[in-house]
C-alpha cells in the first residue's frame, strides 16, 4: 500500500521532464547573436542596429493584410541585414485585445497604438517601457505637438510612426467642372457653394454617414472637431479635450450649431440616401458612393477614405474623385489641420526591441514605407515629399508637415474612453437620429466625464 | 532573394519545432493521465473510494473553479471598484446601474427581450410542430425551419440588417421590407431601424427567426412521444381539435415546453451579437449583455462592466436553476 504513491510519482515526474525537454528546444533555437560584426554592401546603413542577429521581436497592431503586407515589406531589408526577425500580428479587435494581453501578462514586445487614449490606458498598467534615447532624438523630426501625443503625464513613451489627415472634403472634379463650380477656399465660399448646389436641383450638396458598427457616431465627432478647431483655434481645442471647456460651454454650443446648420440641414443632406436621420443609419463606407452618381456633391471624410472608392475610380485633380482641404470656419485660425496617427509603444527593453523601435522612428524607415505603396503618410520632416505618388497622400503630407498649420489630434481619441469611445458617439448619434436638442446632447456627454 | 528564403525556412523550422512541442506535450499529458487511471484502478481497500472520487471528479471541479467560480468571485469583487480597479467605490456602480437613464432603457429592453422572444419562439415552434406533424414532406419543412439555427447570431444580424435597410422617398429601395411596403402602396416607409419602439421588436424578430426551429424540433419530438392510447381514449371521449390540444397535448408535453422556454430565455438574456451588429446599441435598442461588453472593453470601465455582469448573472441564475429542475423531472418521467 505504501508503495503505490511512490510508484505513481516517479513516472509522472519522468513525463513532466519529457515535456519540459521538448519545449526547451524552441528557446535554444535562435540564440547566437551578440557580436556586432560589420555589415557590408547594401547593409552598411543598418550598422547602428547590428549585433542582434537571430533575435525575434513580436509586434501587435490593428493593421491587417493587405496594408500590413506593405509594412512587412518596408522592414524586410532591415530584417535580412540585421538578422532581427519581426513577428507581426494584426487584429481587428486590437483596442480590446491589447488591454487583455497586457494585463494578462502576454504583452507583445511592440504595439502600434492608434490612439493616445489607449496609450495612456497601457501606461497605467505599468508595463510600457520608455523608449531608447535614439528614438526620442528621432522624434524631433516631427512637429513638437506630436511629442505630447506620445507622452503620458509629461513622460514620453511612444514615437509616432504614421499620420493621417482628417481635414478633407471629397468631391468629384468632373461634376464640379461640368456644373462650373470652383473649389471653395474659405468657409463662407463652402456655404455659398452648398446653397447654390441645393438650389440647382436634383443634387444635394452633402452626403454623410456615421454608421460604423459599435463605433457608430465617430464621423460625427470628426465634424464637430473640425468645426471647433476651425472656429476657436488650437488653444480652446486643447482645453476642450481636457474638459476645462465643457461640451455645455457656449463656445462648443456655437460649434454644434454650426455643424447642425451644415450637416443637419434638410435641404443639404443626405444626398442619394434619405433625410437627415438617414445619416445615422448609413455606414461611413457607403456614405460617399452617391458622389459618383451625382446624387450628392461633397463628403467630409479622412484621407483613408481613398480606399473606399470602387476599383477603377480615378483619384486626382482632373479625375472622378478628389479632395480639398476643409477650410477654417473662422479665417483668423491659421490653416487648421485635424488628424490622427499611430504610435509605437514597447513592453520590453531588450536590445533587439530597442533597435526596431529606433529604426521605426527614423526618417529612413518612413521613406522606405512611403516607397512600398501609397495610402500611407508620415509627418516626419526628413521624408522627401517627392516620394509620394498618390495625389491624396501628397496633399495630406503637405498639410501635415506645414510648419504654419494648426495641427491637432482627433479629440475623441484624446478624451477618456468613457467619453471619446462611449458617451460622445452615443449622444451625437442620438443628435442625428432623434433630433435631440443641442443642450441635451452636450449635457449627456458632460455627465459621462469620469470623476477624478 | 536568399534572405526571404532563409526567413521562410526558419519560419518552417519554427513551425516544426512548435508542432513537435505540442505533440510532445499531448503525449506527456496522455501518459500522465494513463498512469493516474492505472494507479486509481489498482487501488484497493480504504483508498479505493476517495481516490476514485478524486480522479473522476477532481479535474472537472478544478476546471470549474478556475474557469467559472474564480472569475465569478473576481467579477463580484471588481463591481465594487472604480474603472481602473484600484480604488473601492462601494455601491456607487450599482447606484449608477439603477439610476442612470440610459441604463434604465437597457434594463427595460432586456426585460422586453426576455418576455417577447422566448414566448414568440416557443409559441411559433409549437404551432409549426402541430401543423407540420401530419404533412407529407414534414422532414423537408422541418429542415427548412430549423436551418436558421445553423446561422450564427452575428450572421443573422447582418442578413436582417439588409432586410431592414431603408432609403428616402424617391430613392430606389434596397431593403426587402421597405421594397415590400412600397410594392403594397406605402410610398414613404419609415427608416425601420430608427423607429422606436418598433426597432426593438424588429431586432427580437431576428432572435425568434433563429430560435423557432429549435423549439419546433424539440416540441415535435415530445408530441410524437405522447402514447397513441391517450389520444385515442380522448378521441373516444369526444375531444376534438382545440380541446384535444389544451387538455391532452399541452399537459403531456408540459415539462418539455418549460425546458424549451427557459432555454430560449437564457439564450435571449445572453444575446448581444444581434444588437451589436445591427444597431451597435444605438436608437434605444441597447441590451444588458452588449452594454456590459461596451463598458468593459470599449470604455475600459471595468467596475461598471462587472456590475452589469453581476446583474446579468443574477437574472440568469433562477432561470438556469428552474431549467435544471424541469430537465430532471422530464428525465424521471421518461
Amino acid at each position: 500500500m505504501t508503495l503505490r504513491p511512490r510508484l505513481l510519482a516517479v513516472p509522472a515526474v519522468l513525463a513532466l521532464a519529457l515535456t519540459a525537454a521538448c519545449s526547451n528546444s524552441s528557446s535554444s533555437n535562435g540564440g547566437g547573436g551578440g557580436s556586432a560584426a560589420p555589415l557590408t554592401g547594401d547593409c552598411v546603413k543598418y550598422q547602428a542596429y547590428a549585433g542582434n542577429s537571430g533575435k525575434t521581436v513580436t509586434m501587435f497592431a490593428s493593421i491587417r493584410s493587405p496594408e500590413s503586407d506593405s509594412l512587412e515589406k518596408s522592414w524586410a531589408e532591415f530584417s535580412s541585414c540585421t538578422g532581427i526577425k519581426i513577428s507581426y500580428e494584426g487584429s481587428p479587435d486590437f483596442e480590446s485585445q491589447i488591454q487583455v494581453r497586457v494585463t494578462g501578462g502576454n504583452a507583445p514586445d511592440l504595439a502600434i497604438i492608434p490612439q493616445p487614449g489607449v496609450l495612456a490606458q497601457m501606461v497605467k498598467t505599468g508595463k510600457v517601457v520608455k523608449p531608447p534615447a535614439q528614438t526620442e532624438a528621432n522624434q524631433a523630426k516631427w512637429s513638437p505637438i506630436w511629442k505630447t501625443y506620445g507622452s503620458v503625464n509629461g513622460t514620453f513613451y511612444a514615437a509616432p510612426m504614421s499620420a493621417n489627415m482628417k481635414s478633407l472634403v471629397w468631391y468629384s472634379p468632373k461634376a464640379f467642372k461640368a456644373a462650373g463650380y470652383e473649389v471653395p477656399k474659405t468657409w463662407a465660399e463652402l456655404m455659398t457653394l452648398s446653397g447654390k448646389i441645393a438650389a440647382s436641383g436634383s443634387t444635394k450638396p452633402w452626403c454623410g454617414g456615421i454608421g460604423s458598427g459599435t463605433a457608430t457616431g465617430w464621423p460625427a465627432t470628426d465634424w464637430l472637431e473640425e468645426v471647433v478647431l476651425g472656429t476657436h483655434g488650437g488653444e480652446v481645442y486643447d482645453q476642450w479635450v481636457s474638459h476645462q471647456v465643457k461640451f455645455g460651454d457656449p463656445k462648443i454650443a456655437t460649434a454644434m450649431q454650426t455643424v447642425a446648420d451644415w450637416m443637419q440641414n434638410p435641404a443639404w443632406v443626405n444626398g442619394g440616401i434619405g433625410d437627415v436621420k438617414s445619416i445615422a443609419t448609413t455606414t461611413f463606407q457607403d456614405a460617399g458612393a452617391p458622389i459618383l452618381t451625382n446624387k450628392c456633391a461633397m463628403l467630409q471624410q479622412a484621407s483613408f477614405y481613398a480606399a473606399q472608392w470602387p476599383k477603377g475610380t480615378k483619384i486626382g485633380a482632373d479625375g472622378d474623385i478628389f479632395a480639398f482641404q476643409f477650410p477654417a470656419v473662422n479665417p483668423s485660425v491659421g490653416n487648421p489641420v485635424e488628424g490622427g496617427g499611430e504610435f509605437v509603444a514597447a513592453f520590453a527593453s531588450r536590445p533587439e526591441v530597442q533597435a526596431v523601435q529606433n529604426y521605426l522612428s527614423s526618417s529612413e524607415w518612413a521613406s522606405s514605407r512611403v516607397k512600398v505603396s501609397s495610402g500611407w503618410v508620415s509627418a516626419n520632416q526628413g521624408v522627401d515629399k517627392s516620394l509620394y505618388t498618390d495625389p491624396i497622400d501628397k496633399l495630406s503630407a503637405a498639410a501635415l508637415t506645414d510648419p504654419a498649420a494648426t495641427f491637432r489630434f482627433d479629440a475623441s481619441d484624446l478624451m477618456p474612453a468613457a467619453v471619446g469611445a462611449g458617451a460622445e458617439w452615443k449622444a451625437l448619434t442620438a443628435w442625428f437620429a432623434e433630433g435631440q436638442a443641442i443642450p441635451k446632447v452636450a449635457a449627456d456627454i458632460d455627465a459621462a466625464w469620469p470623476q477624478q | 532573394m536568399p534572405a526571404t528564403l532563409h526567413v521562410a525556412a526558419s519560419a518552417w523550422s519554427d513551425a516544426g519545432i512548435k508542432f513537435g512541442n505540442s505533440l510532445g506535450a499531448i503525449a506527456g499529458f496522455l501518459g500522465i493521465l494513463l498512469l493516474i487511471f492505472f494507479a486509481a484502478g489498482r487501488a484497493t481497500g480504504r483508498f479505493a473510494k476517495p481516490l476514485a472520487v478524486l480522479v473522476m471528479l477532481g479535474p472537472a471541479v478544478l476546471l470549474l473553479v478556475v474557469g467559472l467560480v474564480a472569475p465569478l468571485v473576481r467579477t463580484v469583487f471588481l463591481s465594487f471598484y472604480n474603472a481602473d480597479s484600484d480604488r473601492s467605490v462601494g455601491l456607487r456602480n450599482y447606484d449608477w446601474a439603477f439610476t442612470t437613464d440610459s441604463i434604465h432603457t437597457v434594463l427595460l429592453n432586456t426585460a422586453l427581450w426576455l418576455v417577447v422572444a422566448p414566448l414568440t419562439a416557443t409559441g411559433l415552434g409549437l404551432a409549426l410542430a402541430l401543423l407540420v406533424e401530419r404533412m407529407r414532406w414534414q422532414g423537408l419543412y422541418k429542415s427548412l425551419i430549423f436551418l436558421p439555427m445553423a446561422v450564427s447570431l452575428v450572421g443573422a444580424g447582418i442578413i436582417w440588417k439588409f432586410v431592414y435597410e431603408s432609403r428616402g422617398a424617391g430613392q430606389p429601395q434596397i431593403g426587402l421590407l421597405s421594397q415590400l411596403a412600397v410594392s403594397l402602396g406605402w410610398e414613404d416607409p419609415p427608416n425601420w431601424i430608427l423607429t422606436q419602439p418598433l426597432n426593438n421588436f424588429l431586432l427580437i424578430a431576428v432572435m425568434v427567426w433563429v430560435q423557432t426551429g429549435f423549439a419546433m424540433v424539440v416540441l415535435s419530438a415530445a408530441i410524437k412521444a405522447i402514447p397513441d392510447e391517450v389520444t385515442e381514449a380522448a378521441r373516444l371521449d369526444g375531444a376534438r381539435g382545440l380541446r384535444l390540444f389544451w387538455f391532452i397535448t399541452v399537459p403531456m408535453i408540459r415539462t418539455t415546453l418549460v425546458v424549451v422556454l427557459t432555454t430560449v430565455m437564457i439564450t435571449t438574456l445572453k444575446a448581444f451579437d444581434i444588437v451589436r451588429t445591427m444597431t451597435g446599441g444605438n436608437f434605444g435598442t441597447q441590451v444588458l449583455a452588449n452594454e456590459m461588453y461596451a463598458q468593459s472593453f470599449t470604455q475600459f470601465d471595468v467596475g461598471r462592466g462587472s456590475t452589469l455582469a453581476v446583474i446579468l448573472f443574477l437574472a440568469v441564475l433562477p432561470l438556469v436553476a428552474y431549467n435544471i429542475v424541469q430537465l430532471r423531472k422530464e428525465r424521471e418521467t421518461r
